[in-house]
Parts: C-alpha cells; sequence; structure tokens
C-alpha cells in the first residue's frame, strides 16, 4: 500500500532532519532543519486525515514560530559567523537526500488519487466537522487558550520591555 | 489506519527523546527551546495518530490547543532570551547559576 510506504519515507526524514537539527552548531542552521522537518510532519498529518492541522502546522510552526526563532537569533546577531560562504560539497549531500524524499511523498500523495481521500474508507476530517467540534465542545478550552495567549503577548512585553526601573524613580 | 499504531507511537516516542536529548545536552537558550519545539511536535505526532486510530476529531482539536500554548510559551520565552541576553551578555545557560533576591 502506498501509503503506508510514504508515512516510513517520511518518518525517516523526519528523524533524519530532526538530527540534524539537534547536532548543528549555527542556531541558524538548525532552526532551518527544523522547518525542513515541519515540512514532513506536516505531510505526515495530511496522511492521517488532518489536513486542517497540516495546513496549520506549516502557517503557526513553520510560518510564525520558526521565522521568529530566526529574527531573535539574527537581532541578538547569535550567528557564529566568520566562516566565507564557501559551496561545500558534503553539506549538499543531506539537504539534496532530505529534499528528494520530501518531493517524492508529496508527488506520491499527489498522484495518489485526491478523490478518493474524502469519501473512501480512509478517516478523513473536514474543516467542517473541525470546527463544529471545537467551537462546540471545546467552546470552554478555546475561551481558556485565548485568555493564555493575551496573558502571554502581556508577559511578553513586560519582560522585553527593557531595563527594570529602580523603586524610587518611578514618579514621572 | 494506514500504519499500525505502535509504529506511530515509536516515531513520536524517538522524536521526543531527540527533544529531550537537545534540551539535556545543549547549554545555547536557543538550542534548548528548540528542543522543547521537537517535544512538543512530538506530542502533537501522537495525538493527530491517535485521532485517526479511533476515528474521533478530539485529538486534532488537541493538537490545535497544543500549536496555541507553544505559541504562548514560544513568546514568553524568546522574550525572556533577549531580556537575559541584555542583562548578562551571554545566551550559555551555564552562567545563570545565581539567585538573587
Amino acid at each position: 500500500m502506498i501509503g503506508s510506504v510514504v508515512f516510513y519515507l517520511l518518518a525517516a526524514a523526519t528523524l533524519t532532519a530532526t538530527l540534524l537539527c539537534i547536532t548543528r552548531t549555527s542556531p541558524v542552521h538548525a532552526v532551518i532543519y527544523l522547518v525542513h522537518a515541519f515540512f514532513d510532519l506536516a505531510l505526515i498529518f495530511y496522511l492521517f486525515g488532518a489536513p486542517l492541522v497540516a495546513a496549520w502546522e506549516m502557517i503557526i510552526y513553520a510560518g510564525a514560530v520558526m521565522v521568529l526563532f530566526l529574527f531573535i537569533i539574527m537581532m541578538l546577531e547569535l550567528a557564529t559567523g566568520g566562516k566565507p560562504l564557501t559551496v561545500d560539497r558534503r553539506r549538499w549531500v543531506p539537504v539534496l537526500l532530505l529534499s528528494l524524499v520530501t518531493l517524492a511523498c508529496t508527488v506520491l500523495l499527489i498522484i495518489q488519487d485526491p478523490s478518493a481521500v474524502g469519501s473512501g474508507p480512509a478517516y478523513h476530517v473536514s474543516p467542517r466537522d473541525f470546527g463544529t467540534v471545537l467551537f462546540d465542545r471545546y467552546a470552554l478550552a478555546v475561551q481558556v487558550v485565548s485568555f493564555q495567549l493575551l496573558f502571554a503577548a502581556v508577559g511578553a512585553y513586560y519582560v522585553g520591555k527593557g531595563e527594570p526601573r529602580k523603586r524610587g524613580e518611578q514618579s514621572s | 489506519m494506514i500504519v499500525p499504531f505502535a509504529h506511530v507511537l515509536i516515531f513520536a516516542a524517538i522524536l521526543f527523546v531527540m527533544g529531550l536529548g537537545c534540551v539535556l545536552a545543549r547549554r545555547n537558550l536557543i538550542m534548548i527551546l528548540i528542543g522543547v519545539e521537537i517535544m512538543l511536535n512530538a506530542a502533537a505526532v501522537a495525538l493527530v495518530g491517535g485521532s485517526a486510530y479511533w476515528r474521533q476529531v478530539d485529538g486534532q482539536v488537541f493538537v490545535v490547543f497544543l500549536m496555541a500554548m507553544t505559541s504562548a510559551e514560544v513568546a514568553i520565552s524568546l522574550a525572556m532570551v533577549v531580556y537575559l541576553r541584555r542583562r548578562r551578555g551571554t545566551l550559555e545557560a551555564d552562567r545563570f547559576d545565581g539567585l538573587r533576591g
């Protein structure tokens, strides 16, 4: 069956990208390899009948969270630069392997007759069912999570506001 | 379910252990946060796999809550990273070893 083959390929690619990520010395390389791992994870989520979660994995994790990491790394100038930007042959080997596996899995998923996903025996959650469950059964949890996001925004603002002033200087 | 559920759980466990190893072994604050991200994604894999195994939407809904929690955690912790860097001038976790009440 083609789905299981795609799953094992994607799992191997995810584990390889994660292993490369946690062994890099440069934080920028680590973040980029982790983004690649998230691409493969999104394909796995799609394979498990969760297209909405797959899209959010791309948008939120790869698009927002990892770019925030990159922003902080570059803002604090943490990238261990100094080495000239030479084209290293050995560096291309894992990149090419991972990209080819991801591309092959994507093509296999597209070839696999997408019309059979919704009506076939495979499990598939449409965004409508997802939204119904999310805002009906878990409405209170949605409220709590939105409060949590608000508190996080306020906390991040408070921590990042700058140097904390001394007790006596609060007159202004 | 296209693959046995045990294989999905083994995959999630390997991913989780990789994240845990990253948190424990690396001493850069950014890399520690990346390890936390990997562990949270391993949890998401297990949730989506369980959702496909039992054919319930609840697992996917909890992945959304997990993503919201991750966003909050990343916002707070990266603000802390900027604060600590400004205060001590380093991001090595071993340097933050003093409590001053």
